[in-house]
């Protein structure tokens, strides 16, 4: 039986007049307004601001952050830590995930506690790393115990085991954010393509490449964008950790704006930040997209 | 049934909690009132109180020290509210362009003052009455703040001196006087005290929020160059930077680690640092007897050392400006300056001897700041006078060739030349004139 689409209000209390806007425009219009004022506006003003100044168009905004000594420095560190970070954040939060799917013994426990970072600032957690790897923390404390000479971990000429030190508070912080994508999209998987998997004798690793990991790609695709996104925007944790020894394109922006009180030149970083979030979205928009549903991803 | 048994007793409760919450409320009203003089906005308590807006002392413990120092000596109601120097700038500029003033009484650093002088009333006339309290000339001069009037009165100062751990003593080269000290003889213990301790025991507040470049801009500089700004890149400031290279070698690398030295210096960590006095006062805090302070060393053009100074100054339009100018002209009082001094480390900018009877580490830092200033060849140097929003960058350019000298061994020559074209740039668009140990009267920028 065919169901006839309910009368709206305004049919029947005035049938005579045809509505003006139609329905559809009036339920997008509130996320349109919000969109424009609370996203569009400000890009708007921070284009504006990067690229003018009270003469008009100006580039020396630009050419001030290329030519700071710090710049390249930040988008090489920026860049390193995605690169080294994603690949390895994944392999975590799938393994993880994958433990936890083979239900083992209080496995709501783990899952609570592997959630923790989630809850925390990341400030927060740079700051409980810094008293971990500091030249009189928790580290270094443990080594002398057992007699070994602790290093200077986030001393400046060691960009090593800065690095080092940042990527593995990065990794416990962030993680669990990927996990819980990951554990959400894998419990939309219906036990029933593994299982049958099974029957037909997939190992463990046939079964995870053919069946688990093609079923977990709209997962995976959102979790690669929010955390490529939110790895641009690593900041509190390498301020935390290193201060300016490592610097990173946001701690950047942060430092222009409110140490150098220069807005013109933050905007402008931020737009880099903006422009490489956007290019990576695309890509991996594009790099994961779904053939068989055509541009509907 | 169960339920029915419980209910009374359940009501009981509530009519208990009930009373026990008109009691909390009832007990809790004198609290809550006396909240009222504290609010974000720096208003006053009410009518017949100073509002007092500060950036100084905004840790508890000296916040309590200075309320207490205003309670005895400002002979007016003061509602001190100290806030960050961001927080300090946007309220001050924000209440001025909304015509609706809070504030009585504004304290900040010259450096925080300087860029809102639009929203500050002329003091001329209160420092013509307090002209007899000895405030220097140089210091009189900064309160223009580039122009022609008085925005501020001086309210206390401060400098850097450097402190030494008498441990590091038994290494200072023969024919280095401790009390005297060169940049050969600094370099020279610093070498020597590397070599004896087996690690560099000398450092510096290189950290992000450590006041390094204010070694460069005011110590280093004008001792090897007599200048800041005039002299970014000449010959002499080459000489200046390759030292510093040299001197870097000598000190702790986990110095770009440390925003203040007190706390390395504290834990033993380094034995000899240059820093702020506010930033040292707590290293010899419990054995006063195992340390001294000393004056900054002295270069080829003299010993160039930095004066910090605060102001308190009067927002056009504020409110109570009788009781604001009375406290004043009692916070400028020889008593409250020693008081000051004594509670929180900042010294007075008025004429006074200072007394005997000070604290251990104070009177170390007394000693060495007095020391400093009256030594001979001493060479007066500011922090950047007049670039307003522009100071950070302005240092930003010392840290950044400190960065590139001594953290990546770039060539002196080609990171000073760059700095410089970036220097100007600033500059030009500023438009001020130079600030001491440069010639004031010309207009700033790198020869």
């Amino acid at each position: 039986m065919a169901v006839e689409a309910p009368p709206t209000h305004a049919e029947t209390l005035a049938p005579p007049r045809r509505r003006k806007i139609p329905p559809a425009i009036l339920l997008i219009a509130p996320s349109v307004v919000f969109m424009a004022l609370l996203l569009g506006w400000p890009v708007i003003q921070g284009i504006l601001q990067a690229f003018r100044d009270e003469n008009g168009f100006t580039l020396d905004f630009v050419a001030r952050m290329v030519q700071d000594p710090y710049f390249w420095p930040a988008v090489r560190n920026t860049l390193l830590l995605i690169v080294v970070m994603i690949p390895l954040q994944f392999a975590l939060a799938i393994g993880m995930a994958l433990m936890l799917r083979t239900n083992p013994r209080l496995h709501k426990v783990h899952f609570f506690v592997w959630a923790i970072p989630l809850a925390l600032s990341d400030l927060a957690a740079g700051l409980v790393w810094l008293a971990i790897f500091n030249d009189r923390g928790y580290l270094n404390s443990i080594l002398s115990w057992f007699g070994i000479e602790g290093g200077s971990w986030l001393a400046y000429d060691n960009q090593a085991s800065m690095f080092m030190c940042v990527l593995i508070a990065e990794l416990w912080r962030a993680t669990s954010l990927v996990l819980i994508i990951v554990v959400a999209g894998l419990q939309g998987i219906p036990k029933d393509y593994d299982e049958a998997a099974q029957v037909f004798g997939a190992t463990f690793w046939q079964r995870l490449r053919h069946v688990t990991l093609p079923l977990l790609k709209p997962s995976l695709q959102v979790a690669l964008i929010l955390r490529t996104i939110l790895a641009f925007q690593t900041f509190a944790v390498a301020q935390a950790l290193t201060g300016q020894n490592f610097p990173l394109v946001v701690g950047e922006t942060y430092r222009w704006y409110t140490g150098l009180q220069n807005p013109n030149v933050a905007a402008a970083l931020a737009l880099v930040i903006l422009v490489v979030s956007m290019l990576t979205s695309i890509f991996y928009l594009r790099a994961l997209r779904d053939k068989n549903q055509g541009g509907l991803r | 049934m169960k339920d029915m048994y419980f209910q009374p007793k359940h009501t009981s409760m509530s009519r208990r909690s009930l009373l026990l919450a008109g009691l909390g409320t009832a007990m809790s009203v004198p609290f809550l009132a006396s909240c009222a003089g504290f609010d974000t906005s720096g208003a006053a308590a009410g009518e017949g109180t100073v509002g007092f807006l500060s950036t100084q002392f905004t840790p508890v413990e000296e916040k309590q020290r200075y309320e207490a120092v205003l309670k005895k000596f400002a002979k007016a109601p003061v509602a001190y509210n100290s806030v960050d120097p961001g927080v300090f700038s946007s309220t001050v500029s924000t209440q001025a362009s909304a015509g609706n003033i809070k504030t009585s009484l504004l304290g900040g650093l010259h450096g925080e003052l300087a860029p809102l002088a639009e929203s500050l009333e002329d003091v001329d006339n209160l420092l013509r009455d307090l002209s007899g309290r000895g405030f220097t000339k140089e210091m009189l001069e900064l309160t223009k703040v580039g122009g022609s009037t008085s925005r501020y009165v001086p309210w206390m100062q401060a400098t850097y001196v450097v402190a030494v751990n008498k441990k590091a003593l038994e290494w200072l080269p023969p024919g280095v006087d401790v009390n005297d000290l060169t940049y050969e003889g600094y370099l020279a213990w610093a070498k020597a005290a590397q070599q004896g301790a087996g690690r560099p025991v000398f450092g510096m507040p290189a950290g992000p929020k450590g006041l390094h470049h204010r070694f460069y801009q005011g110590f280093l500089l004008p001792s090897f160059t007599g200048g800041q700004i005039t002299t970014f890149r000449n010959e002499d400031a080459v000489t200046a930077w390759t030292y510093m290279q040299e001197l870097w070698s000598a000190l702790t690398p986990a110095s770009t680690n440390y925003d203040n030295m007190q706390e390395p210096l504290a834990r033993g960590e380094v034995l000899v640092g240059w820093d702020h006095v506010a930033r040292l006062v707590n290293a010899p805090a419990n054995n006063p007897e195992e340390w001294l302070m000393v004056p900054a060393p002295r270069g080829p053009k003299g010993r160039g050392y930095m004066l910090i100074i605060a102001g308190l100054a009067l927002p056009r339009n504020g409110k109570d400006r009788d009781l604001a100018e009375k406290a004043i002209r009692a916070l400028s009082e020889p008593l409250s300056q020693i008081e000051t001094l004594r509670s929180n480390a900042f010294f007075p900018v008025v004429q006074t001897e200072l007394p005997s009877d000070l604290t251990g580490a104070i009177a170390l830092e007394a000693a060495a700041v007095r020391r400093q200033q009256r030594s001979e060849g001493a060479l007066l140097a500011l922090p950047p006078v007049g670039l307003g929003a522009k100071e950070g960058e302005v240092s930003q350019i010392f840290k950044n060739c400190f960065q590139q000298i001594c953290l990546e061994n770039r060539p002196i020559r080609q990171v000073l030349d760059a700095q410089a074209t970036q220097l100007n740039t600033i500059l030009q668009g500023l438009n001020v004139p130079c600030w001491a140990p440069d010639p004031i009267s010309t207009k700033c920028e790198v020869a």
